[in-house]
């Protein structure tokens, strides 16, 4: 057994400039050839690196799926948790060790179907979390069935017909339950998903991000769309979103920004403000007596709640 | 103080900082004496949205290093079973306490019953193993909940306490001793620098150190069968080396961490095992059958879980009967029938929940075993 923690493997140095920040033992990774997982793991990595958060700081927690994958692939402190618990384990962590960066990154089924009320609630409470959802339209990890993403017309194992329910407008859902940053992009916009979760990892309260990712195998196939690229390219062709219609907007209304096929997908940092977060009214509403120790971040937090 | 409270009071004098819970009826007053305690020592109180919510949430605090609980009744029991499997195999310690009404399904949300003991022990799926603990005062609700605590800081695991509505609610003088007095026991953490850490690679005593989040050792936890690197490996060879680790490091360790307690069991023939609320209501039935001029004793269980096997047993070629009353309709009666192993009688009293049966039920089935 390899030790795990291997920077660089022996004879094959620097094989790629991500692998310090990858567990390398966990590699190859277990996604399908087109999958767009690695173009967002890759921009958590740049996104990490922009922001100069040390490893130490940094935790990711996730669910379970293709997407839950990504939290053991890379070298900090992970958590692959329950199926949709992945925001409420965060939530522990992030009340338990202010100070560190909590990100969650999971899928589209996990965070929006069985984790949907964590979602809401974590939201609402403008919990300081970064939330990226990977959706690929489907639960991919199970061979490509329906969710609640899943677009009106679009074929998977469980909407052999077609799918007939009306889908989830994540950024819509997000900016209503009360995030304060909101951002959507493609595995197609890596440089701007990079600098977006850049942005959402500093950014003070519930973050997030979604990334429309394409999935070959699960949604590809079905849809007789072909690679992960060709799928990328029909949603500018077929769908109608060659340039300028692939609309990037910032600050457009996310309740415009639902997906129909036909339709402009809208891409674009929906949501920026500011709203104090749960450990805000938490240090600043209850009480504290001065004899109970605080660490130094605890102290600043109060601090500046009562500020 | 009532049963509910007590257990606060225990858990925030077990250094527990770390309260996520969903108010479910008769767990409530847990939650609300956390809400209103917790932030006086400078502890964390979250009400999530439900009860897997506040399981997961506790699992979170406990893995970046608070102590953390959260207390539910029956259909909460219920939701947090799938991360109570999470903390078994992520080795996540935590404190959850079940204050058991009558079922199935909203049952009787205000009345008693001790329904939940099978499911205490089988509830989440897969193999593993937990430490049950039965209240049967606020005293003990009290000092159970902070001997959860060191039980799950030891061993790494979720620790229940299975306690009743009718010791929840009942209200009793509950002694707080000094905190110096009082002996708590933290987790085992690495002595090795993260180079060198292997998060799940067991001591002797079956129980890896544990690394907390935010402390440099790129801790790697997943609910998937994992290896000694904390890696997934869905395979035999990695299946074989933990999951009977899991039972198995609470088996090891069952003679330690079993507690019981008896009452005229010196010359005892019949023999009542019972437990939680039920053990105080046969305290009657047993000095009843006494003055009728049969010798039973009472074997109270303070663990359910591990379950106090060899010790049964050993009764079992002493005495000539076994009587075992509970709110249900025939739980731990199994276990005891189990150990036994058809030597001696074993007579199930039972009663359906939504009130306490009277002492003469249990009394009426001592006599007629005795004859």
């Amino acid at each position: 057994m390899s030790a795990p923690f291997v920077d660089k493997l022996e004879g094959l140095e620097d094989l790629h400039p991500a692998d310090k920040w990858l567990r390398t033992d966990m590699l190859p990774h277990i996604w399908c050839p087109g999958c767009g997982l690695g173009i967002v793991l890759n921009a958590y990595i740049k996104a990490v690196e922009k922001a100069q958060i040390p490893r130490e700081k940094r935790v990711v927690v996730s669910g379970i799926g293709c997407s839950g994958r990504a939290a053991g692939y890379l070298n900090q402190d992970s958590y692959h948790t329950t199926h949709g618990r992945s925001i409420a384990f965060a939530t522990g962590i992030k009340i338990a060790r202010p100070d560190l960066n909590v990100a969650v990154i999971s899928g589209d089924g996990d965070l929006f179907a069985i984790g949907g009320n964590h979602f809401i609630h974590a939201a609402r409470r403008n919990m300081d979390l970064k939330v990226i959802c990977v959706n690929n339209f489907n639960y991919g990890m199970t061979g490509g069935q329906g969710g609640p993403t899943t677009p009106i017309g679009a074929k998977t194992t469980t909407t052999p017909y077609g799918g007939f329910e009306h889908p989830f407008n994540l950024p819509w859902l997000a900016a209503t339950c009360g995030a304060v940053y909101v951002a959507r992009w493609t595995t197609l916009d890596s440089r701007r998903l990079r600098d977006s979760i850049a942005e959402a990892l500093t950014k003070k309260g519930f973050a997030f991000v979604e990334v429309i990712s394409p999935c070959p195998i699960g949604f590809g196939r079905p849809n007789k769309i072909g690679s992960g690229l060709d799928e990328m390219k029909m949603y500018m062709d077929k769908w109608d979103l060659k340039p300028p219609n692939w609309i990037i907007q910032e600050g457009s209304n996310p309740r415009e920004a639902d997906i129909t096929l036909g339709k402009p997908i809208v891409v674009g940092k929906f949501v920026d403000i500011d709203r104090p977060t749960f450990l805000d009214l938490y240090w600043k509403i209850l009480p504290h007596k001065e004899e109970t120790p605080l660490n130094d971040v605890e102290k600043k937090q109060v601090a500046g709640a009562k500020a | 103080m009532n049963g509910d409270v007590a257990a606060a009071e225990g858990a925030i004098a077990a250094g527990c900082r770390f309260f996520a819970g969903y108010p479910i009826t008769p767990a409530t007053e847990v939650t609300e004496r956390m809400a209103e305690r917790l932030p006086e020592v400078n502890g964390r109180y979250i009400q999530m949205e439900d009860e897997i919510g506040s399981m997961a949430a506790i699992l979170g605090a406990s893995a970046a290093g608070m102590k953390a609980m959260t207390s539910t009744s029956g259909p909460g029991f219920s939701l947090m079973m799938e991360n109570i499997g999470l903390g078994a195999m992520m080795e996540i310690p935590c404190v959850v306490i079940d204050v058991q009404r009558g079922g199935p399904s909203t049952g009787l949300p205000t009345l008693v019953a001790q329904q939940d003991m099978m499911q205490a022990r089988w509830g989440s799926h897969g193999d593993y193993a937990l430490v049950a603990y039965c209240p049967n005062s606020p005293q003990e609700m009290f000092n159970l909940a902070i001997q959860a605590f060191n039980t799950a800081e030891k061993y790494r695991i979720p620790t229940l306490v299975m306690a009743d509505e009718s010791i929840g609610h009942m209200t009793e003088k509950v002694m707080i001793p000094e905190q110096g007095a009082i002996h708590l026991v933290g987790r085992k953490k690495p002595t090795v620098p993260p180079e060198q850490y292997v998060p799940f690679r067991p001591d002797a005593d079956l129980i890896p150190p544990m690394a907390l989040a935010g402390e440099g050792y790129s801790v790697r936890m997943t609910g998937l069968t994992h290896d000694e690197y904390g890696r997934p490996a869905i395979n035999l060879d990695a299946q074989t080396q933990l999951v009977p680790r899991l039972a198995e490091k609470i088996h090891k360790h069952a003679s330690e961490i079993i507690k019981y307690e008896e009452l005229h069991m010196d010359d005892a023939d019949v023999v009542v095992v019972a437990y939680g609320i039920t053990s105080r209501c046969v305290r009657r039935s047993v000095e009843l059958a006494r003055k009728d001029g049969v010798k039973a004793g009472l074997f109270r269980l303070i663990t359910a879980w591990p379950f106090p096997e060899k010790k049964v047993k050993e009764l079992a070629s002493q005495v000539k009967a076994f009587v075992v009353p509970e709110i249900n309709l025939g739980q731990m009666v199994l276990e005891v029938e189990r150990a036994v192993a058809g030597r001696v009688p074993v007579r199930s009293v039972t009663y359906h929940g939504g009130g306490m049966p009277s002492p003469e039920l249990t009394y009426d089935t001592v006599m007629e075993v005795a004859k």
